[in-house]
């Protein structure tokens, strides 16, 4: 067991975990943040992409313990006085999201992508958001929803 | 006040979604839960000799350890096949026992056989390894086509054959065949996929024991019909004492139909422990036990006059069951599979027959399509060789066969409503531009590419299934719909439906029909689903059904909801029933000023009775609220129909294809929500095309899954696709009151052949299995140098 001290969402937290804990079990399990979500066992899906100090990471490739003392912003940590975050606009607004599990690592990813490249062309995007699989979208409204979101941020 | 239906209304159900507010089956924990690992089979056939669970109930943490022993001494029954299928000779079919922990025998690798539960997960899991099982290994049945020369899997299932069906008339085809110009053959695989909803399987199950109920929450299609087959057939609880809840569910494409060994077993354990147990699929777990879609074997001849007329069709099928026959494991590859065979044109004898087979792997079940993908893809593949062979345009060979009149009556047995197919097929033509493609195969000729046009015009039997029709058939049972409209005192409105949304959008789609038929604004509407507490029984979401069956269903809850608003109003306004109009919310008396809204008219039903001057606003023979039911049977089949067109650029030096356009032409009827539908055909597609360039489930000849896990399954991922070109034609299903006809599917049925189609085209008709992998189109094209320079 050890002391993972983190902020989260904006918020100082401290709680003791088993070693050999996840990120993502962490964020699920000890904080009960059930938006970050685990589609595989093989850092494959996406499904889970949260910010690290601003980068996106997949939170099941890495221990709790290893990003002790850093800032997390989880899909729960986006809005801002109840207003939602263009980018989670975007992907309401043009069907960016069907069974809505893959959508918080999606959104996180494409945060991110934002963040490195402001106007990303069509294939900029597709192959940015190559680790995060979605099964329900063809992903066309996904590239529309980023794009969109980019003319806002 | 406009018209919601047939507007881009945005989704009620998004930001949930989108803020992580969602609730899905591994977000619930409840009080004092407990945790289970199922201890599976590494075999793919085995019997089992010793089962020793000594050490693991001595593990740290360990709460229980069942294995099949105490599920058959308490006589817990196990998994099902939803429809029985007749062979051609009369005999029923074969199906074996399925335990939810195998007890004796184990049949594919990942066959559970026994539960481990304790107080964490790493204990449950640390505990599960020390479970000592001694298995007599067997030789395994994993090949298709093999599967009836194999070792009998069942006792007593002679050549692991659960059935031989027929559809059609031998004897008609024979004659049709004798009279043809030319005979054009094929011999097809419709390759395994895996269907891969991106959230895992999962259940919570708990128990109260002072009302002796359990609560199982898990992620299922249909919470309703998995209560009905727990009950009736698994034995785990009346179903008054059994509740299923399948919350938010990330996906399902078919793979959450079934009752799962898992659902049952945490059900009844969590009786026995008098405590909550949480499962939750590893993604390892989801590739060995979802079910899993396709896997044909097929044979297919077509017989034509020279001049291209269609004249007659057999498919000689083998389909693969897996291990056991599930829900709609034996109705996929049959009913749903050979009515649509002869695809959108007049072809005047056909026949089907299918094999179905046992083998020592996962179930095969229902995966988006369910039957009709393989029926699409053995037609329009065998279509576009006879345009080849025949010399005759891909487009103008199906329009010359296209039924001219609808209703069409097909020779097998769907009579189709309505469509307009050559409509379609020139519309795709446009968006695709069909007539530039030759400049474009020689731009990519003057790089060294090769490049190939596919087309596919499919059809498909939706809104699954009217009773009438299926039961005549041979099928048990027929699938109508329920929905419950109920007006609350002050107005607003909930709706259950027993249709299930796991991405389907039914929040929102349901919510605009609603507020269109009721005059209600949207704001105020909730649909109710996937709770077998709230609404009556419904049968769930599948073969697009829930827009055409359960849409329906709403509609005629809220026409009565009209009716009887029109009696209560007339009564209030001492009017004539008959002369009471409703639209947009208000009851009018013709001919006067004298009006109502639905508010008004809902509140007044809550107040019956008679005082001082107020007069009971009920008819007579009214009771008071207002809260209307419809179970809606449909008389028909619907039936979308399409033309899709795909280039694609191959390089001949890597064998790489890429997919460089892709167009789709569906009628799916009337629209309820354009942004909905495009986002479900986008969706099929992105299937459709995985299976025809990407996916493979591939086991091995011991029965060891190759493909287990995301690093050897290829899942389509966003920079596998060009931009999606979508378009409409729009005819209204005549056999329902919304004139809608189903999406969800049309992606999937029509996307693998269009692409193969493509691909094949471009490699000069020679034959690839899906999925056209590099590997396989290098070799290809290295052939295609070899009998080129040999014809120069």
């Amino acid at each position: 067991m050890g002391k993972i001290s983190l902020e989260v969402n904006g918020r100082k937290v401290e709680k003791e975990a088993p070693d050999n804990t996840l990120l993502s079990t962490f964020l699920r399990e000890h904080l009960q943040l059930t938006g970050t979500h685990i589609g595989c066992d093989t850092s494959q899906c996406g499904a889970c992409v949260v910010h690290v100090d601003g980068n996106s990471l997949k939170s099941c490739t890495a221990l709790a313990a290893d990003v002790n003392g850093s800032k997390v912003t989880t899909i729960e940590g986006l809005e801002t006085n109840g207003k939602m975050h263009p980018m989670q606009e975007a992907f309401k607004k043009l069907h960016g999201l069907q069974c809505g599990f893959c959508t918080p690592g999606m959104v996180m990813s494409a945060i991110d992508l934002l963040q490195k490249n402001k106007k990303p062309s069509d294939t900029e995007i597709r192959d940015w958001l190559e680790g995060n699989i979605c099964r329900c979208t063809g992903y066309q409204n996904i590239v529309a929803a980023v794009k969109e979101a980019a003319t806002k941020m | 006040m406009a018209s919601l239906v047939g507007s881009r209304v945005e989704r009620k159900e998004d930001k949930r979604f989108l803020t992580g507010k969602g609730r899905y089956t591994a977000d619930i924990n409840l009080a004092n839960q407990t945790y289970a690992i199922f201890v599976r089979s590494p075999h793919a056939r085995a019997s089992i000799k010793k089962l020793n669970i000594d050490k693991a109930l001595k593990s740290s943490g360990v709460v229980s350890v069942l294995t099949g022993k105490e599920v058959a001494d308490d006589k817990i029954g196990g998994l099902i096949a939803g429809w029985a299928i007749r062979s051609e000779d009369g005999t029923e079919m074969k199906c074996p026992g399925n335990p939810p922990l195998a007890k004796d025998n184990v049949n594919f690798v990942g066959d559970p056989v026994a539960i481990v539960i304790a107080e964490s997960l790493a204990e449950a899991k640390e505990a599960a390894e020390k479970v000592e099982v001694d298995y007599k290994v067997l030789k395994a049945v994993t090949s298709t086509a093999e599967a009836m020369n194999g070792d009998t899997i069942h006792e007593g299932i002679d050549k692991n054959l659960c059935f031989d069906w027929l559809l059609g008339d031998r004897q008609k085809v024979k004659e049709a065949f004798d009279k043809a110009d030319k005979v054009i053959s094929i011999d097809i695989i419709n390759n395994r996929l895996i269907p891969n909803a991106m959230e895992p399987r999962a259940c919570v199950a708990d128990y109260n024991a002072a009302s002796e109920e359990i609560t199982l929450y898990t992620t299922s299609q249909n919470p309703h019909l998995s209560r009905l087959i727990m009950s009736a057939f698994g034995n785990v609880a009346p179903e008054h004492k059994l509740r299923v809840v399948a919350p938010d569910v990330g996906g399902g494409f078919g793979s959450k139909i079934n009752v799962y060994n898992e659902d049952i077993v945490c059900s009844w354990a969590a009786k026995k422990i008098n405590r909550a147990i949480k499962w939750v699929a590893e993604r390892s777990e989801s590739f060995l036990t979802d079910i899993h879609g396709r896997d044909h074997v097929t044979h297919a001849e077509l017989a034509v006059t020279k001049d291209g007329k269609f004249l007659g069709f057999k498919n000689e099928t083998i389909a693969n069951l897996g291990a056991y026959a599930r829900v709609f494991g034996t109705v996929t590859p049959t009913y749903l599979f050979g009515p649509c065979a002869t695809g959108v044109y007049d072809i005047p004898a056909a026949y089907t027959n299918v094999k179905a087979v046992y083998t020592n792997t996962a179930p095969v079940d229902a995966y988006r399509g369910a039957g009709r993908p393989e029926a699409t893809y053995t037609i329009e593949r065998l279509v576009e060789k006879a345009s080849m062979e025949l010399g005759i345009d891909k487009t103008e060979l199906r329009i010359k066969n296209f039924p001219t009149a609808f209703p069409f009556k097909q020779t097998l047995v769907h009579t189709v409503d309505s469509g307009d197919y050559v409509a379609g097929m020139e519309k795709a033509k446009q968006m695709a531009d069909y007539k530039g493609f030759e400049t474009r195969r020689r731009e990519s000729e003057a790089k060294g590419k090769l490049r190939g046009i596919g087309v596919t015009s499919y059809f498909e039997a939706c809104g699954i299934a009217p009773s009438a029709a299926v039961m005549s058939l041979g099928c048990g049972v027929g699938l109508w719909e329920s929905a419950e409209v109920r007006f609350n005192p002050t107005g607003q409105v909930t709706v259950y439906t027993g249709s299930h949304s796991h991405g389907q959008s039914h929040q929102t789609t349901f919510a605009q029909i609603a507020a269109d038929e009721l005059g209600v604004p949207i704001e105020n509407i909730d649909i109710v689903h996937g709770d077998t507490d709230k609404g009556t029984f419904g049968m769930g979401t599948y073969g697009s059904r829930s827009l055409a069956v359960g849409g329906i269903a709403i509609v005629n809850a809220c026409k009565k909801i009209v009716e009887k608003g029109k009696r209560v109003t007339a009564k209030m306004l001492e009017a004539n029933p008959e002369d009471v109009e409703f639209k947009d919310g208000e009851f009018i008396v013709s001919k006067s000023n004298k009006k109502k809204t639905i508010g008004e008219v809902a509140f007044a039903c809550y107040l019956p009775g008679v005082r001082d001057e107020m007069k009971s606003p009920l008819p007579e023979g009214d009771e008071p609220g207002l809260k209307e039911t419809s179970f809606y049977d449909p008389s028909n089949f619907s039936f979308p129909a399409g033309t899709h067109i795909a280039e694609v650029e191959i390089d001949p030096e890597t064998g790489h294809v890429k997919l460089e356009k892709y167009t789709a032409c569906d009628d799916f009827g009337r629209i309820i929500n354009p942004m909905v539908v495009e986002g479900q055909v986008h969706g099929g597609l992105a299937q459709g095309i995985g299976q025809a360039l990407y996916e493979n489930a591939e086991y091995d000849e011991t029965g060891q899954l190759m493909t287990g896990s995301y690093m050897d399954y290829t899942m389509p991922r966003a920079d596998n696709f060009p931009e999606f070109n979508i378009g409409y034609t729009c005819t209204h299903a005549t056999t329902n009151p919304l004139g809608v006809k189903g999406c969800g599917e049309a992606g999937a049925i029509a996307a693998p052949p269009t692409v193969m189609n493509a691909v094949i085209d471009a490699l000069g008709g020679q034959e690839v299995t899906m999925p056209a992998t590099a590997e396989k189109v290098w070799k290809a094209c290295k052939n295609l140098k070899k009998s080129n320079s040999k014809a120069a």
